[in-house]
């Protein structure tokens, strides 16, 4: 085993291994004051050897790269080695100024000059800046900003999160593989990580503290990042890969166990820009659009015709398959300046969020649902509309009222309150459909914010309760699909299809490894797996047990 | 001590990529060399950061000086250097 591993989101497929190359973010200005302990000659020598460090590097990558960028960095490694700047420094320290302060400070003249000279030296600020960090982090160990050049062999790139302008120039031949401690299946590094066909690992917490140059073995499909793995291990972990890649590859079409109920596979978006992973992945439509992205960052709800725009972007990628819109869940952990609560919160989670929120601002509610009975009308998909925390039978009735005024078809909830769970059949009788939010049901159920890391385990899907909710949720008459994390592991689906869920809603890159396990078992395994599964008392006891009754995930190295 | 006066012909003046051809042969020399504008401050030629702040633009003379052994020399090639076009 490696000897320590992390767990994220693999939104990427394959598995990958190289030394991890830590991107830094921002170097952090050195503070103001900063001194030495008063060693001169010593904290001279240090930048000195820092500057040296920092110029060589620049200066090899530039003979590695060739053309324009050569001379880019050459001229970048002459800043780096300039003596009025070094003299600069020196005085600094002198007067007891700490290395990296002095450095900065340095620095920082120049940048004035350049800066007031303007044109083209104006330009070049931007490099000398870089030059600058570059030199910090050397001397306080700090990430070394931007990408390292291209290794003998490909390296894994850990970072808090990937710009566009970071990755332009990676190619599989320079990363092996991406690790992020942000990020979802949507951020620039998963669509990046699939364009490239290289293993990524988004949402991976502690990422940022791998050190730099530590072997790690990342795969994309599993999410897990293992660090100092044993030879063995990479080379089970990659044949592996290679051989679920290839299984889940063969298994094409609609979702349905092995004895033919079908079971449809929805993708999770935030937006059109989503749409593209969603449909190479062979979603049947969606299952979870969120709207906020619209709302956020605003002084005031988007105008109809805006709204409009967007939904039929998605409405229209679609036609004929279900396009399930979640309307604004506001309030709670995306507090929003133009839907204020009525009252100070002390718990946002529990406050005035989803659907009650909307229940006192009626016109964002009112537009949204125009917006979206316009989009439905000027498009073939089957639309249909959710609200979320839905907990009483009232919210639910109120809510559909709203949509049939506003000419909307099909009007459900979303289920993610304990009480709405345990009185499903009091709610049923309202709506069209459920849709289960795992993720939130489980911090109400187990009253443990989802935010709060060190409650993560009550997080976890297999939780016992949580596959009770579902079961009594499912079996209350109404189509019931699940969206949330717990839909994104082929096992859990599996339990789901078995507990009576209809469809499943996850994250694009899950779909083809959902549908492989369905596809293997038959919908008589997939209740057996769930009848095991909430016959134990925790998640792991529950996970292990399921398995037992789906043998083909070993064979799909699911 | 070694004075040379010469016009800039290159068209970025003293920049870009003359500026570092400039600094790295300046920066071999053994000996100290500086450069300035006509009635300027003298900055050192092995300094991009001051060539870069005097802001020498094509057509424009400077004025480089060293003192020592091989002071000619680099001058010489110093002044070749900003002479082409």
């Amino acid at each position: 085993m490696a000897t320590e591993s992390l767990t994220g989101t693999g939104v990427s497929p394959g598995a990958g291994y190289g030394p991890a190359y830590l991107m830094g973010a921002a170097v952090p200005e050195p503070p103001a004051g900063a001194r030495h302990d008063g060693d001169v000659v010593a904290e001279v020598a240090r930048v000195e050897a820092a500057v040296e460090r920092v110029a060589a590097e620049l200066q090899a990558r530039g003979e590695a790269v060739g053309g324009d960028a050569r001379d880019v960095l050459a001229a970048q490694a002459l800043i780096a080695r300039d003596p009025a700047l070094a003299a600069e420094i020196g005085d600094l320290i002198d007067a007891g100024t700490a290395a990296e302060r002095a450095v900065y400070e340095a620095f920082m003249r120049y940048n004035d000059i350049l800066t007031q000279v303007g044109g083209y030296l104006g330009q070049r600020v931007a490099d000398l800046a870089d030059v600058r960090d570059r030199v910090i982090a050397e001397l306080t160990g700090v990430p070394m900003p931007g990408l390292p050049a291209a290794g003998d062999k490909p390296y894994v790139l850990v970072a808090r999160d990937l710009a566009p302008a970071d990755t332009a120039l990676l190619s599989k031949d320079i990363v092996a593989a991406f690790v992020t401690e942000e990020g979802g299946p949507t951020s620039h590094t998963a669509i990046l990580a699939r364009a490239l066909g290289v293993p990524a690992v988004v949402a991976c917490a502690g990422a940022t503290s791998i050190a730099n140059g530590v072997p790690v073995l990342v795969d994309g499909t599993t999410g897990l990042v293992g660090l100092m793995p044993s030879e063995d291990e990479v080379r089970a972990t990659i044949k592996a890969a290679r051989t679920r890649d290839a299984a889940l590859a063969e298994v094409t079409g609609p979702g349905a166990t092995a004895d033919g109920r079908p079971v449809a596979l929805l993708a999770n978006i935030g937006g059109p820009r989503d749409l593209a992973a969603a449909l190479e992945h062979g979603a049947e439509g969606v299952g979870l659009y969120r709207t906020e992205f619209l709302f956020l960052d605003r002084d005031q709800a988007p105008s109809e015709e805006e709204q409009e725009a967007a939904y039929r972007e998605v409405v229209s990628a679609f036609p004929g398959r279900p396009v399930t819109v979640r309307v604004l869940d506001a309030g709670g952990d995306k507090p929003l300046g133009f839907l204020p609560p009525t009252e100070k919160e002390p718990n946002p989670a529990l406050g005035q969020r989803g659907v009650r929120i909307l229940r006192i601002f009626t016109d964002v509610l009112t537009g949204q649902l125009r917006a979206l009975a316009r989009a439905a009308e000027a498009g073939s998909a089957e639309v249909r509309v959710m609200a979320p925390m839905v907990a009483t039978p009232e919210d639910a009735a109120w809510f559909v009222a709203a949509c049939r005024a506003a000419g909307l078809r099909s009007a459900g909830i979303m289920i993610e309150v304990p009480a709405a769970a345990l009185r499903a059949t009091d709610l049923a009788p309202a709506v069209d459909f459920f849709s289960i939010g795992t993720n939130d049901l489980a911090q109400y159920t187990f009253a443990a914010d989802r935010e709060v890391g060190a409650l993560t385990a009550f997080q976890d899907p297999w939780q016992p309760v949580l596959l009770d909710l579902v079961a009594m949720t499912a079996s209350a008459g109404v189509p019931t699909a699940v969206c949330g994390e717990a839909c994104s592991d082929p096992a859990l689906s599996c339990v789901l299809a078995g507990l009576g869920v209809t469809a499943l809603s996850m994250a694009a890159p899950a779909i083809p490894g959902v549908r492989a396990a369905l596809a293997r078992h038959t919908l008589a395994q997939c209740r057996a797996a769930a009848v095991a599964a909430r016959a134990q008392t925790g998640p792991e006891a529950a996970r292990a047990a399921a398995r037992t009754h789906l043998p083909a995930l070993a064979d799909l190295g699911l | 001590m070694a004075v040379r006066k010469v016009i800039v012909e290159s068209s970025a003046g003293l920049h870009a990529r003359p500026a570092a051809t400039f600094v790295q042969t300046a920066a071999k020399a053994p000996v100290d060399v500086t450069v300035a504008k006509p009635g300027g401050t003298p900055v050192s030629a092995k300094s991009i950061l001051s060539i870069l702040a005097l802001d020498v633009r094509s057509g424009e003379v400077i004025v480089l000086n060293a003192d020592g052994d091989g002071a000619d020399q680099v001058l010489d090639e110093l002044a070749a250097i900003v002479s082409v076009p």
